[in-house]
């Protein structure tokens, strides 16, 4: 019995001390390497998105918090998802001016849907938008257009885009999005816009980004826009231009009068958010 | 043109390999070691290896289904590959309840935990034996002597007994008497259901040369570093310690270093990293089997090696073409 | 055993269906469409517009720098258009679109088959006419050949390789052109060595081709200075850093090119053109394409006009069976898909392969890669290509330097044995592209 006794308790001695030991090892060895850092760094971080999303162009959430930290002027720090109550929260707390972004939200700049854009060949490779643009034109005529394989959907860390099986179009959803602009850098067309969120979540837009010739466009996409240059002609506020046979409606100067829509022959111009128009009845 | 040709890059051929080949090709390499076990435990080897497989399929089923989601990868036959393998592991005489525990062990903790086939880090038979073994050990360690042979086997293994010449110091012929390599080679002692016959898993191996499901260098290399240790030993004092050609013909050696190291996604990818994993699953093997406790080490070799499989594809990797100083 | 490259390697089924077929000359199609960039570098600028005339050797596109080539009319016409034509897949680019009236050659082309062995130039009026003729890498990678004949300041050529190997499942152009014009073979093998001023030339023919070895021995008997070698059938043999180390056992090293181990490679119908170029002055205006496939009712190895479009010909041969399921522009392992039918043969066409409905279709990729380490096995480079396939699958494509994305040589044979179907190349060619953009950029 006493030799159990005395077995149990130098097992026990010997991890307890064990512990005190490694206990102080590590004691020690966090002083040595303690690293000061501005506890105001976690703070901020807390109140960002903390999705990692790059939307600021940093290196994460902490990134961010680092430099809003640690810069004087951080006018150029934005966190999109966080939006702009937070970062005026975070500036506050900071004691620097706030930095401001308007509204924005990523727009599809491509019409060409399956019914309206003639698949040509049957793509079967890697489905990456990515490998498909690196390998050729797409499998429509239209060389600019979307390819239909998800990399924008892939990339969006808020579930905010999604493809639409019916158009072969991805979607945006305007309540998700916070403009990080994910899925601008994602897609190998450059087809996604981060553009100003407009009154009322209203929007007119060229959704083409073919710059070949009105001729050519046309061919290969029913809603390709064929740099006519009516829109142009239509605007009273100078905010649209052509250019690389194409049309660009400038989101900032653009006053949503919609003059330009029933303009465009091939119906290239879409509005987002308006009430269904009354006169339309009229023109079909 | 009303039909639409298809576009894709290169390349537009292949070579028909699939995964669901190469698990056939690695069933009818075990077939021959299963007929001679058969022959020779009688039709309990059938209904083990025939328990162990539905429950792993069932299982990988189960699991997928309900927890993972996703594609169900049941019809890779790679879980029917698990499920032999366990039971090529297992004496013939084990509950058939134990089987089952077993193959949840294999494909719950040594697979799917992982994410499924290729993500696992160890060899998802050798989890569900080695968890065997270490919960019921004395299940795990009785064997029946095979029916087909008239007498003179015990239920212990050849290795088991080698073991206890080394623990006693008694000469090996005098505990084996009737040992002779031809029984080795043909599968007349005991052992687990697919460890007994030499000869019919090296049939296997030469079928899945043949058929390059796997490369020599793992199981020749892990069977020649035994030969080598064990020479040595022998060589010293051929009294205790066995021949080198009784180490290579007994125990899992040839079950493990064919079938259970060569898996895929436990061995490395390299030749460097194959030949540094092979050449140290022999070494610990013959440790385990010399100094260890368990009179085998083969199982424990092979997932300590398993273990250091990423850091060998990490740090061992192939030798690139043109990795060479520049003519000046 | 017959040589063969040491690294990787695998076979893929031969199918060399047109092996036997004698090459024919096809008609001319009615239009020709002949793109000015045809060659890796600047593309041409085009010498014609619309309405001109044009003879069969005259010069259409003027080479813009030195990496760039010349191109010339492969017909007489008119000029129908200078514009942006679609490509094989459907990318628009600069072409001259010719409309086929009779076949009247430009003056100073030696249209006589007679064969002219010696040639007195000096190696600087050698590459001069190559250049002129505008002569490419004929076996796909269309690399102008003047330039590869220019030697760096520094470095020094010992061998000439000539690639025979054509290790492409199903392409038999190579194959014809050794067998059918094996001594103009020779005569360009021997003025090709004269630009490089190199003693020794061999030429690497797989043993898949015995009757062209045999007959190119035959030819080259009694000359010490060309020699034929026989490979063991192995794809990627024609790749030319597995030429090298094929015939000589030299590995050219990572980043480098062939002439770093004082080799140039070239291919049998580029060899061929230079001698057409230089002692016929006949500029490259035709090819030998294979056109092939399992179904095609009449498959053929035909001498065809650069700019003929594929439609044409596969109507010369039969028309497309109806169970095409894809066209290839070049082989099977490495050629394109093409989405446009109306795309045209170019000096690097090597042949035009049809694949069934039940080959074209990718196989469902089985999910997950089983670390079977197949394509470490055979990759002739020595890479890791289920590595970089997970780095490209997750966008790190940065990462793949370290890797040795730049390395690949695109040759598929890691796609080819996967057993679980994974598209590997296709992820592997883009990190490719994105670090050897890194690269340039680091370089400046």
């Amino acid at each position: 019995m006493n030799e159990t006794l005395i077995a149990v308790l130098t097992t026990a001695g010997a991890l307890v001390g064990l512990g005190v030991f490694s206990a102080a090892v590590l004691y020690l060895v966090s002083l040595k390497f303690k690293v000061d850092e501005d506890p105001r760094i976690d703070t901020v971080e807390a109140l960002l998105s903390g999705a990692n999303c790059g939307g600021c162009g940093l290196p994460g959430c902490r990134g961010l918090a680092e430099m809003l930290v640690g810069e004087d002027d951080i006018s150029k720090l934005y966190c999109p998802p966080a939006g702009a109550d937070t970062m005026g929260q975070i500036a506050t707390m900071l004691g620097k001016a706030a930095p401001a972004r308007e509204p924005s939200v990523a727009v599809v700049r491509c019409a060409g849907s399956y019914a309206r854009r003639e698949r040509t060949n049957r793509y079967d490779g890697a489905g990456s938008c990515a490998v498909a643009a690196a390998l050729y034109g797409g499998e429509t005529g239209c060389t600019f257009g979307c390819l239909s394989e998800g990399d924008c959907v892939r990339a969006c860390p808020f579930d905010a885009i999604h493809m639409n099986p019916e158009t072969g179009l991805p979607e945006v959803v305007d309540e998700k999005c916070t403009a990080c602009g994910k899925c601008v850098t994602a897609c190998p067309k450059a087809l996604i816009e981060l553009r100003r969120q407009g009154a009322r979540n209203r929007r007119v837009c060229v959704t083409c980004r073919n710059r070949d010739k009105g001729a050519v466009a046309r061919k290969v996409c029913e809603v390709a826009c064929i740099a006519c240059g009516k829109c142009v002609k239509a605007c009273t506020f100078d905010a649209i231009v052509l250019e690389n046979n194409l049309a660009f409606i400038d989101s900032h100067k653009c006053k949503l009068c919609r003059k330009c829509v029933p303009e465009c022959p091939t119906g290239a111009i879409e509005e987002t958010g308006f009430p269904a128009r009354k006169e339309e009845k009229e023109t079909v | 043109m009303d039909k639409k040709l298809i576009v894709s890059p290169s390349p537009h051929v292949y070579s028909g390999e699939s995964t669901r080949k190469i698990m056939r090709d690695i069933l009818i390499a075990l077939a021959p070691a299963f007929a001679v076990s058969w022959f020779f435990y009688g039709v309990s080897v059938l209904v083990v290896t025939a328990v162990s497989v539905m429950t792993c399929v069932l299982f990988e089923w189960l699991i997928q289904r309900f927890m993972l989601g996703g594609q169900n990868t049941i019809r890779d036959l790679s879980a029917v590959v698990t499920g032999v393998l366990l039971a090529f592991n297992l004496p013939s005489s084990v509950p058939l309840w134990m089987v089952a525990v077993g193959a949840l062990a294999a494909i719950g903790i040594g697979k799917m935990a992982f994410g499924g086939l290729g993500r696992n880090p160890f060899n998802p038979a050798l989890v569900g034996r080695v968890f065997l073994l270490l919960s019921f050990p004395v299940a795990m360690t009785s064997f029946p002597a095979p029916e087909a042979v008239a007498d003179g086997f015990t239920g212990a293994t050849p290795l088991m007994l080698a073991k206890e010449a080394l623990m006693s110091g008694q000469p090996l012929s005098a505990l084996m008497p009737e040992m002779s390599y031809g029984n080795l080679l043909l599968g007349a002692n005991a052992g687990s259901i697919g460890e007994i016959a030499a000869l019919a898993l090296l049939l296997g191996f030469a079928y899945l040369l043949i058929r390059r499901v796997i490369t020599w260098h793992i199981p020749v290399l892990i069977l020649g570093t035994m030969a080598v240790f064990a020479g040595v030993l022998h060589g010293a004092n051929p009294e205790i310690y066995a021949s080198p050609l009784f180490h290579v013909l007994t125990g899992g050696a040839i079950l493990g270093a064919v079938f259970m190291a060569t898996d895929y996604s436990t061995s490395p990818m390299s030749t460097g990293g194959i030949i540094v994993y092979a050449v140290a699953i022999g070494a610990i093997t013959m440790l385990i089997r010399v100094w260890g406790a368990y009179p085998e080490g083969i199982s424990f070799a092979i997932l300590i090696m398993n273990a250091m499989v990423p850091l060998l594809n990490k740090y061992m990797r192939p030798k690139k073409f043109g990795a060479i100083k520049r003519v000046a | 055993m017959s040589k063969t490259f040491r690294k990787g390697g695998g076979h893929p089924s031969d199918n060399k269906l047109s092996r036997a077929d004698e090459v024919e000359r096809m008609p001319l199609p009615q239009t020709v469409v002949i793109p000015l960039s045809q060659h890796i570098g600047a593309p041409a600028t085009a010498v014609v517009a619309k309405g001109d005339r044009v003879k069969v050797g005259q010069l259409i596109g003027e080479a813009a720098g030195f990496v760039s080539s010349n191109v010339h009319s492969s017909v007489s016409g008119t000029v129908l258009s200078v514009d942006a034509v679609p490509d094989l897949g459907g990318v628009r680019r600069q072409a001259v679109t010719i409309k086929v009236e009779g076949d009247e050659w430009a003056e100073g082309i030696d249209l006589d088959g007679s064969l002219r062995r010696e040639c007195t130039l000096s190696p600087a009026e050698i590459i001069d006419k190559v250049k002129e003729a505008g002569v490419v890498g004929m076996g796909g990678a269309q690399f102008p050949t003047h330039v590869k004949l220019s030697i760096p300041q520094g470095k020094r050529a010992e061998y000439l390789l000539i690639n025979g190997a054509e290790c492409e499942p199903y392409l038999t152009s190579d194959h014809r052109v050794m067998l059918e014009r094996g001594e103009e073979l020779l005569a360009g093998v021997k003025i090709l060595a004269k630009a490089l001023g190199v003693g020794k030339s061999y030429i690497g023919i797989e043993n898949n081709k015995p009757d062209a070895v045999a007959h190119l021995r035959k030819l080259a008997a009694g000359d010490a200075e060309v020699e034929v070698i026989a490979l063991r059938a192995r794809y990627p043999q024609g790749g030319e850093k597995q030429l090298i180390d094929a015939v000589l056992g030299r590995e050219v090293p990572s980043g480098g090119l062939p002439i770093d181990v004082g080799c140039v490679v070239q291919n049998v119908d580029t060899a061929l053109a230079v001698y057409e170029a230089v002692q016929k002055n006949k500029p490259l205006v035709e090819r030998v394409v294979t056109v092939t496939g399992k179904s095609v009712e009449r498959h053929a190895n035909l001498l065809v006009r650069i700019g003929t479009p594929l439609q044409a010909i596969l109507d010369y041969c039969g028309g497309m069976p109806e169970d095409t399921g894809k066209v290839i522009n070049g082989g099977p392992m490495m050629g394109k898909a093409v989405a446009n039918l109306d795309s045209v043969v170019t000096k690097g066409t090597s042949g035009i392969v049809l694949m069934r409905d039940d080959e074209a279709e990718r196989r469902k990729s089985g999910g997950a890669c089983i670390k079977c380490a197949k394509c470490v096995r055979g990759c002739p480079m020595g890479l890791e290509p289920y590595y970089l396939f997970k780095l490209g699958v997750r966008g790190r494509l940065t990462e793949m330097e370290g890797y040795w994305a730049a390395d690949c040589i695109e040759c598929g044979l890691c796609s080819w044995v996967c057993p679980a179907n994974l598209p590997l190349l296709d992820y592997i060619r883009l990190g490719k592209v994105e670090v050897m953009r890194i690269m340039r950029e680091r370089k400046g």
